[in-house]
């Protein structure tokens, strides 16, 4: 049982509303906005322009490769694409769109009128703005202010020595620091936020068994970015040292080590990959209960799991560098950690599919993208395992097996996560459903488009095609697989441009949604939609882990079994 | 709605919000815990890996004053904190004051440190692969102590203008957190530069 307000009336937002402000007011007030909400949709927002940047500078690649001995751009415009398209998607569009869902989502979801550190919020997100604008400024300033702009061209992994001053003239790899640097700062603001506001602002009842679980995995996810962010910017710190004091950390001629970079980096790099997939599990433990109509099997077991995860992945870094030649210790060691990930994430699979097992699956949108996301994170996961070998990697480290194996990762369960929990949340952000039946066009042709390109980019892999390489020679055999893989670009394309006309017609033509238009059991349903400023008139308070299906069946509420 | 009579029992209520400064501090201590622990095992994994002098037990010497100093300041704010949560705002004044005191002193202490260091034994961050991981380690943490005497002065001012009350005394601690946590990072330091690699 608990105590919401009573359902009121939603109420929508119509553009006669708002456009009675002048515009100057209407900009002024999201600019100095402390709203979790606003800040939230924000950081959606933006990562969503990043993705697409990120996109072109991906379609720009594939255009490249679609052909043998292509001219289409020229070698250092393809080098600057690769690492441009690598550390926007990590840095300035996955990163945000997570954070973007935990900001809106987060006090809603355990009934609080708003984040622990409002303040602190809006400065971390001006942050990560301010982290962006500095790395795409290079465009037009990173030769400084002299000669024409050149972007970053050392990849988005940034190995040493290419990037001491020698090899890497100009300012380029300074804006990617930089860039970097600022946008980590940001990053920490919020994962603090997060997670404090799960810890101390939750409402009365709401115990740390009675999360959901989109509060569990997002704590998760927290921790992860105070381990992974820190080392990332400790070196990003010796870099700069390096580069503007003279300093020795990464210069091989002096004693230092170019090895020791490629540890810091994937010390970062490797939880960095579960900051960003946490969250989307988070996504799919919220809409496939209620799509299925049972609550979460194994609630106890999935979090376990995911802190599981969240250890495990901090001592599996060296994977990435199977091939530098490490002791047989070394290897057997990340060969062990890397294959026990698989344990925990199975469990969590299994865990989904015993939700969905018997339960009486509604195959709306935001279901059809988890479903998706279930196959596609089983097959990266397994291609992963693949990986982990070592005898295996060193044979397919740095060739497009690997390139294939995280964006399925990365888009199979990232993305296809973040389009299922924008169909679902959309009703309660806007007050107006997304059209079905658009949602279905942009479901089935994203996912051809997604098989296309990510399936067939295995084989060129297994075949000994290198990853950044700009053209190839026609008789290597990879010609007909890179064309199939540069066709899915452009229903990838497609879909996420019907997912962009859907999001903008239905704000305005949408059918009204609602209060609670899945018949959900989670707190944010239970306020209007939008939610109003301070998101709940009276703090709810809560006896079990879906308060709203004890409002709704009093005669069978769920405290009485927990 | 007749649900809002039902009592939560005392066992089921979340952390008060009023401790989310404690939670937030901890999680940015987290945070920096992190970046200081790269540097340090820069530091270590580089020590003795230098290829020209001169060497650390060559140029180096244990900063005991200095040392001594820092670990005392933590003991003063202490006291800072206690004066406050009694309402004692001019106690808490003068051993703020003097923790701010302490905290110059170690910094005036670094400084004279590295211009010998510099001046005198020719050890700068780009002369010698020892150089670049003891500048940047200790100017790490010296940074840190320079942020916190920064935070610790303005609220000073505010003390001194009358803005800070008992009922401030919840922020203090939350702040002195912060400036514990500077001088258990010291302790690693010292032990790592001083002590272990020397």
């Amino acid at each position: 049982m608990f105590d919401a307000q009573p359902l009121s009336p939603p109420i929508v937002v119509t553009p006669e509303l708002e456009s009675a402000k002048p515009l100057f007011d209407r900009v002024h007030e999201w600019v100095v906005t402390v709203d979790h909400k606003r800040l939230g949709l924000m950081y959606f927002c933006y990562g969503i322009v990043f993705l697409v940047i990120g996109g072109i500078e991906a379609s720009i690649m594939r255009a490249q490769l679609s052909v043998a001995n292509n001219h289409l751009v020229s070698p250092e415009t393809f080098n600057q694409m690769f690492t441009m398209h690598g550390t926007t998607m990590i840095f300035f569009a996955a990163m945000p769109i997570v954070f973007g869902f935990a900001n809106y989502l987060m006090p809603l979801m355990v009934g609080a009128r708003d984040m622990a550190f409002p303040r602190l919020n809006a400065w971390s997100f001006w942050m990560s703005a301010l982290g962006g604008i500095i790395l795409y400024f290079s465009f037009v300033g990173g030769s400084g202010l002299y000669g024409a702009g050149s972007a970053p061209n050392v990849g988005w992994f940034a190995y040493a020595p290419l990037t001491s001053r020698a090899f890497s003239v100009g300012h380029s790899t300074d804006y990617w620091i930089v860039g970097i640097l600022v946008s980590g700062f940001g990053s920490v603001g919020t994962a603090l936020n997060v997670l404090t506001t799960i810890l101390a602002m939750r409402c009365p009842g709401m115990t740390l068994r009675r999360m959901p679980l989109f509060a569990w995995l997002n704590s998760v996810m927290a921790v992860l970015v105070f381990l992974a962010l820190g080392p990332l910017t400790a070196a990003q710190l010796m870099l700069l040292i390096d580069r503007y004091l003279g300093g020795h950390f990464f210069d091989t001629q002096a004693g230092g080590s170019a090895v020791i970079w490629m540890h810091f980096f994937w010390i970062f790099g490797h939880p960095e990959v579960y900051v960003l997939v946490v969250p989307a599990f988070a996504i799919v433990s919220e809409v496939v209960p209620v799509f299925s109509r049972k609550p979460i099997f194994g609630y106890s077991v999935m979090v376990a799991a995911t802190v599981a995860i969240g250890f495990i992945s901090m001592g599996v870094w060296a994977h990435h560098m199977f091939t530098i030649g490490m002791t047989s210790y070394g290897n057997a060691f990340f060969v062990a950690s890397t294959a026990a990930i698989a344990v925990p994430t199975g469990i969590k699979i299994f865990n989904w599919l015993g939700t969905m097992w018997g339960g009486k699956i509604r195959f709306a949108v935001p279901m059809l993208f988890c479903i998706a996301f279930l196959g596609q994170f089983l097959i990266a996961g397994l291609t992963g395992i693949m990986l982990s070998a070592a005898p295996f990697n060193w044979q397919l480290s740095g060739s497009y097996f690997v390139i294939a194996h995280f964006h399925y990762v990365i888009v199979g369960a990232i993305i296809f996560a973040v389009f299922a929990g924008s169909y679902y949340w959309y009703p309660k952000v806007t007050g107006r459903m997304l059209d079905e039946k658009l949602g279905k066009w942009h479901f089935w042709v994203f996912l051809i488009g997604f098989h296309l390109t990510f399936d067939f980019m295995h084989i060129p892999g297994l075949l000994g095609m290198p990853r950044r390489i700009y053209t190839y020679q026609p008789d290597r055999g990879w010609d007909i697989w890179n064309l199939i893989v540069s066709t899915g670009v452009i229903f990838q394309a497609a879909g996420v441009a019907v997912w962009a006309f859907n999001v903008v017609r239905s704000y305005f033509k949408g059918k009204v949604a609602g209060n609670d238009p899945w018949d959900a059991w989670t707190l944010e349903w239970s306020t209007s939609s939008p939610p109003p400023v301070y998101n709940f008139a009276t703090l709810p308070v809560v006896r079990s882990r879906r308060p709203l299906w004890d409002l709704k069946h009093p005669e069978d509420p769920d405290w009485k079994y927990e | 709605m007749a649900a809002s009579t039902i009592a939560v029992p005392p066992s089921e209520m979340p952390i008060s919000a009023s401790l989310r400064g404690r939670v937030g501090m901890w999680c940015l201590i987290a945070a920096e815990s992190a970046i200081f622990c790269i540097f340090v095992v820069a530091y270590l994994y580089y020590a003795g890996k230098s290829l020209s002098g001169p060497t650390p037990r060559e140029v180096l010497a244990i900063p005991w004053f200095n040392s001594i100093c820092l670990f005392s300041s933590s003991l003063t704010i202490v006291l800072a904190e206690k004066a406050i949560h009694r309402g004692e705002i001019k106690t808490f004044g003068i051993f703020w004051f003097l923790t701010i005191a302490l905290g110059v002193i170690f910094l005036i202490g670094t400084a004279r440190e590295w211009h010998r260091l510099i001046y005198h034994e020719g050890l700068t961050i780009s002369s010698s692969l020892f150089g670049t991981t003891f500048y940047s380690l200790v100017g790490l943490h010296a940074f840190h102590v320079i942020v916190g005497a920064t935070g610790l002065t303005i609220i000073l001012i505010l003390t001194i203008l009358g803005f800070v009350t008992r009922q401030h005394a919840e922020r203090i601690s939350v702040f002195a957190m912060y400036w514990h946590f500077v001088d258990a990072v010291w302790v690693v330091v010292l032990s790592v530069v001083y002590f272990i690699t020397r």
